[in-house]
């Protein structure tokens, strides 16, 4: 039976410390607080007791002369640029390597999944060779493998193979006729940049539109216009002259055009078949989750098989394969740190080896090295997560 | 390779962090207690230090860790050592992984004043940057290597004097950097550089491993002072010098005329007031140092004056056959100067 509202004692607070929320919070905050304590007594420490023993600390380095020469280098560098130059340089060389390889493994590795689940005996069986070659021999013995093959079959610099007399490939890797302009190109990258942002606002656009039951514009038309017409556009109404540069064989090696040095190649070519494999069993499992009732209903609407592939097994196989996706890219960045064996120079070749040994800054070097690596992996996940975030499942 | 890299800055670190009396702890009585020195020597490099056919570390770096046992402990076979890459040289020495680095590590200004190390005193080699090319390329000086590919060492001196040199003479050279000498070798051989540019001690071991030697040329040219020397942590003065004095007493020695095979006759019989003093028979000048007063002759009689040394691990004895040259003793034309016990 209820008692009358007016007999229920007022409901008792209590102490603040009784308060289970009240003390969480106070717990983690203390918790906190002793952590950030303990952080700075250690740095403290850790500095004067550096400072005793007669080492250097701090980031003054950066902004001294390097002094040392790159073999790869994305951006204006000589021996005259600072320490900051040869960590951009070494940063752009990871990212270069590392973004050419995440593109490449990904689409072998798509191939090859789909391909082990052919029904055609011959290519099922050739992807599972693939597979369980490239995933089970260590990155390490690949890149040596394929370095030494490369250095034996590449002819000498003198007898370069030459392709019409514009391209040379040898040893020391291909040269290839390039465009050079006659300034700085920021403006043409900003147009571009300005463009793709100008085409997902136009997509979104688009979308709402036709979810109010508007008509669609021609969005492909519109895609390819919002891309190629800024840069173009800003070309041609800016100063910046552009030139094909070719080039041309000297005594030791080659002026003009555009030199890709083999160790990039090879880099590349191992990352991307080492990580296409794991790609490849990221696809076949994704593949393998969806249901085979979709295929099943697919087939008796008469659609044909591409269509089904396209439109409605990799879709709901995307779901199980993004999340995979993500952890193999980030094997790629990390991986991309073993071009060292094979004189990439990389972030931690230029930085995290050379420039450590020049100004023996252990400490300041090696945490911002892992820092870096660190950020760019937490990227990547973050754009997986988002895209994962759009792919999955949505009830409505 | 890496991971070993990382585990030596955090032990840095560490050791930053909780031992407030780092540098005071005192290598010697270290060493003594441990009845063992560690000493960081290059991964491989012949006449320097590498493991000959029996697993034997031989090499002048690795003779010069001997010579530290044998004034600390009496025994040259007391030492571990302990490989190091260039790259991870320097911090195994600042976390206290090795007493002392006899690693040809050229003796620079940068090195001997910011890294919390220092060079104690005395030349274990003294070396010059040179250059190593192909013999069918006819090439005779450094300056006709323009737009050439050249590879060296990441993280060494050469890398900078090279780049110094192209500049200074406005010659255009692609650097591409190798860890190791042994991917340098290859990376020679198979082609990718057209020469190689080390100091050249190490240019002459390497071309001893090249399958057919005499397809590389060492040009005549150097491009550099490159003193090697042995370095400690800095502010363990005591220990500083144990490792110069041991040195001193080898370069006393051979311009004594003091041998491994006659140094027991001579302490026992003195030609000079000079070798009696050496050899502990008159004055404490060993026991100034902290060791027994007959150190230097147990360093003679264990391991060999320099010249012996020399002679067998670099010199005519020795597959890389280089001249004494500058390494000379003072008196014979060479910069080989140690001073005086007395």
């Amino acid at each position: 039976m209820l008692r009358p509202s007016t007999t229920i004692p007022p409901r008792e607070h209590g102490p603040l410390w009784r308060d289970p929320r009240v003390r969480a919070f106070v717990l983690q905050a203390v918790m906190l607080l002793v952590a950030v304590v303990l952080v700075i007594l250690l740095t403290n420490n850790t500095l004067s007791n550096l400072a005793a023993q007669g080492v250097t600390t701090g980031f003054n380095y950066l902004s001294q002369r390097s002094g040392f020469g790159i073999s790869q280098t994305l951006v204006e560098y000589s021996a005259n640029s600072t320490y900051a130059d040869a960590f951009t340089v070494g940063l752009l060389n990871t990212l270069l390597v590392a973004g050419l390889s995440i593109v490449t493994c990904t689409l072998l590795g798509l191939l090859v999944g789909m391909a082990r689940l052919s029904s055609n005996w011959l290519l099922s069986r050739c992807a599972t060779v693939y597979i369980e070659i490239f995933r089970n021999i260590p990155m390490l013995l690949q890149l040596l493998f394929w370095s030494a093959l490369m250095m034996s079959v590449l002819p000498e610099f003198k007898k370069s193979y030459s392709l019409w007399g514009v391209a040379f490939l040898n040893k020391k890797g291909l040269v290839l006729p390039w465009v050079e302009f006659s300034s700085s190109t920021w403006p043409l990258w900003l147009a571009l940049a300005l463009g793709l942002v100008a085409m997902l606002v136009m997509r979104n656009i688009n979308q709402y539109r036709v979810r109010r039951g508007k008509d669609g514009w021609p969005v492909r038309w519109l895609t390819l216009a919002l891309i190629v017409l800024p840069p173009l556009v800003t070309f041609f109404c800016s100063s910046i002259h552009a030139s094909l540069s070719l080039p041309k064989l000297t005594a030791f090696s080659s002026r003009g055009g555009i030199h890709l040095i083999p160790e990039l190649v090879v880099l590349w070519l191992t990352l991307t078949l080492y990580a296409a494999a794991f790609v490849a069993e990221a696809v076949r499992s994704g593949l393998a989750s969806v249901p085979n009732g979709q295929r099943e209903a697919a087939t008796s609407l008469c659609l044909p098989g591409g269509l089904t592939m396209r439109k409605i097994v990799l879709p709901q196989a995307m779901r199980v394969i993004i999340p995979q996706l993500a952890s193999q890219y980030l094997n790629v960045i990390k991986n991309s740190s073993l071009g060292i064996a094979i004189g990439y120079p990389d972030l931690f070749a230029v930085y995290g080896i050379t420039t450590l040994n020049q100004t023996g800054q252990a400490l300041e070097i090696m945490a911002t090295t892992m820092a870096v690596y660190l950020a760019l992996s937490l990227l990547v996940s973050l754009l997986m997560n988002l895209i994962n975030a759009r792919m999955a499942l949505k009830e409505r | 390779m890496r991971t070993r890299t990382v585990l030596t800055a955090m032990s840095i670190a560490m050791a930053g962090m909780l031992a407030t009396q780092f540098s005071h702890a005192g290598t010697l009585e270290n060493v003594k207690k441990r009845g063992e020195l560690r000493c960081g020597v290059s991964d491989g490099l012949a006449g320097f230090s590498a493991p000959d056919a029996k697993g034997r570390w031989q090499g002048i770096d690795t003779e010069m860790c001997r010579a530290v046992a044998t004034a600390v402990l009496g025994n040259p076979e007391k030492v571990t050592f302990v490989p190091l890459p260039n790259s991870e040289r320097f911090t195994a020495l600042q976390s206290g992984e090795v007493d002392l680095l006899s690693r040809n590590t050229t003796w620079s200004a940068s090195r001997d004043n910011s890294m919390g190390l220092s060079f104690p005193g005395g030349v274990l080699f003294y070396d010059g940057q040179g250059f190593m090319v192909h013999k069918d390329a006819g090439v005779t000086s450094p300056k006709e290597l323009d737009g050439a590919t050249v590879c060296t060492q990441s993280g060494s001196t050469s890398e900078m004097n090279m780049a110094d040199f192209f500049a200074s003479h406005s010659l255009h050279y692609q650097a591409v950097t190798f860890e190791s000498p042994a991917q340098l070798l290859a990376a020679f051989e198979g082609g990718r550089c057209d020469s190689i540019s080390i100091d050249s001690s190490q240019l002459a071991a390497l071309r001893s491993q090249l399958k057919d030697p005499d397809s590389g040329v060492i040009l005549p040219e150097m491009i550099s002072k490159e003193p090697l020397a042995p370095m400690v942590r800095r502010g363990d003065e005591a220990w500083g010098k144990v490792v110069s004095w041991t040195l001193y007493a080898m370069l006393n020695a051979e311009e004594m005329g003091i041998t491994s095979k006659n140094v027991d006759a001579l302490t026992a019989a003195p030609k000079s007031p000079d070798m009696a003093r050496l050899l502990g028979k008159d004055g404490d000048f060993g026991k100034q140092l902290g060791l027994s007063n007959d150190w230097a002759h147990n360093i003679v009689k264990n391991v060999g004056n320099y010249g012996e040394i020399f002679d067998r691990t670099v010199g005519e004895h020795s597959p890389l056959k280089l001249a004494r040259g500058k390494n000379a003793l003072w008196n014979a034309g060479g910069f080989q100067y140690a001073p005086p016990v007395r």
